[in-house]
């Protein structure tokens, strides 16, 4: 059953990535490598990795969504209606992807790897976090916190107006 | 405290989606009763989603030129299909279909779906307005998602776990909601702004002549707007889970208080159509960026603050 759901998925996953060069469409491709991208987060969840998987999937969601808008803001004809090919540098690129494949999969096939010992722990998604950050995690994230007001703080300095906002009089809002 | 909230047979799944689906029904219903303008007659009001599925699948279907059919189809079916998603790891009283250890996240992850969901129902008919639309969506969508994440994250701190079950268990003394108030509320705005409801309507806005609606016909239409009730519908469940105890409540069964709650909950997101403005995304970006990202934080803080002290005693 899960060879099979892992096959099912790593199918999808492949004619996915696959799709993304031979559709005609930004949209298209965008979100052919957005649902290739699921498929690996599915994966993931497969191998019991709960957390990464359904993060995985969050956020590559998230960002072929911002994404396809800059691609068919950045596109080569007016507001990225009409097809176009995928492909640039075509023998470069075709070299370079069936290498780094052809490496990974004779990593993934030859090293040998060990067998698992112990068991799977209660709560894997604290047991990552520990493995990755030791005792380290509370710093860390007083630190992201502190980051990420520095982020808010910053752009409540930096942007006291939107470019479109109507004179404070106008919108009733207080001016700086 | 873990075994409070048990899950249900795999067999649930099988009266979970036609809850989830009659439920939305159901919330069209209320709405046209909630809906400030009409003078109709409280029946008419009542079997208002009947006249509109059946118009819906009567109507003639518009067509557009050089549509994407394949991402139309994808965009159309999102939101019910997130819907349906959410729900799995959503408790009724104390029973829920999949007691998947990172359920929050999972919600999470099911609700960014919908950046992809209602731009893709924007971008398949190949039409300016709609495309509008689904632009306005992922404006908005950038204003919303950080403080929903934040309001997320509180209920997960002070129960120190990711599970829905766990996070349930942890407020049968007291209510998240009193702990944290504001997560709540933002996490309820964050409900109709992610099914592009009430005020947060812009991307199906009248001003473009129905935004991201303004394609779609027949069971396409239908879908879309099913979906949206059914996203309030599974919000408004999340939020009794999260803040308001799950199924918690004296006299009655655990499954009728999350669903009194719950329906009191979209009673509530329902009745701020036609009552509340709508925002524009840029100024929705100002408001949730510099005033309720910082609010939010603050009360995570708060939060994290009583958990710690809670938690090394």
């Amino acid at each position: 059953m899960t060879l099979a759901v892992f096959i099912v998925l790593a199918v999808i996953a492949i004619a996915s990535g696959v799709a993304v060069f031979v559709v005609d469409s930004m949209a298209r491709a965008t979100f052919a490598l957005a649902a290739s991208f699921v498929a690996v987060g599915g994966e993931l969840i497969l191998l019991t990795l709960d957390y990464l998987g359904v993060v995985t999937i969050l956020m590559m969601v998230m960002e072929m969504a911002i994404m396809v808008v800059f691609m068919v803001m950045f596109m080569m004809n007016p507001a990225g209606l009409m097809p176009m090919s995928m492909l640039h540098n075509t023998r470069g690129a075709l070299t370079i992807a069936a290498g780094t494949f052809l490496l990974l999969g004779a990593a993934a096939v030859l090293v040998p790897w060990p067998a698992r010992r112990g068991t799977v722990p209660a709560d894997p998604t604290r047991a990552i976090g520990e493995a990755i950050m030791g005792p380290q995690m509370p710093v860390m994230v007083g630190i992201s916190a502190l980051l990420f007001a520095t982020i808010v703080s910053a752009l409540v300095l930096a942007v006291p107006h939107g470019r479109y906002d109507q004179p404070a009089h106008d919108s009733g809002e207080t001016d700086r | 405290m873990t075994s409070l909230v048990q899950q249900a047979p795999a067999w649930s799944v099988l009266v979970a989606v036609p809850l989830v689906l009659c439920a939305a029904v159901l919330a069209g219903s209320l709405d046209a009763v909630l809906d400030p303008r009409g003078e109709l007659p409280l029946r008419a009001r009542l079997l208002r989603p009947v006249y509109e599925a059946s118009r819906s699948l009567l109507v003639q279907r518009r067509s557009t030129t050089a549509p994407d059919r394949l991402l139309w189809a994808v965009g159309v079916v999102t939101p019910l299909l997130v819907a349906v998603l959410m729900a799995q790891v959503v408790p009724l009283g104390f029973a829920v279909v999949s007691d998947l250890g990172v359920g929050l996240v999972w919600f999470n992850a099911m609700d960014v779906l919908l950046w992809a969901g209602w731009w893709l129902a924007g971008w398949g008919p190949n039409s300016v307005y709609s495309l509008i639309g689904g632009y306005r969506f992922l404006a908005q969508a950038l204003a919303y998602e950080l403080p929903l994440m934040f309001a997320l994250t509180a209920p997960a701190v002070a129960a120190s776990s990711l599970s829905v079950p766990q996070i349930v268990a942890a407020q049968q003394g007291r209510w998240f909601i009193v702990q944290m108030p504001l997560a709540a509320v933002v996490f309820a705005a964050a409900v109709a702004a992610f099914a592009a409801w009430g005020p947060f309507a812009h991307p199906v806005g009248q001003d473009i002549a129905g935004g991201l609606l303004v394609e779609q016909s027949g069971p396409a239409r239908l879908l879309l707007r099913w979906g949206q009730y059914a996203l309030l519908v599974v919000g408004s469940a999340m939020t009794v889970a999260l803040f308001l105890g799950g199924g918690a409540g004296p006299l009655l069964p655990p499954w009728l208080w999350t669903l009194l709650k719950s329906a009191a909950v979209l009673a509530v997101l329902l009745a701020m159509r036609h009552r509340m403005p709508v925002w524009r995304p840029d100024r929705l970006m100002r408001l949730a960026w510099l005033v309720v990202l910082p609010l939010v934080l603050a009360q995570l803080l708060v939060v994290s603050v009583l958990a710690a002290a809670g938690g090394g005693s």
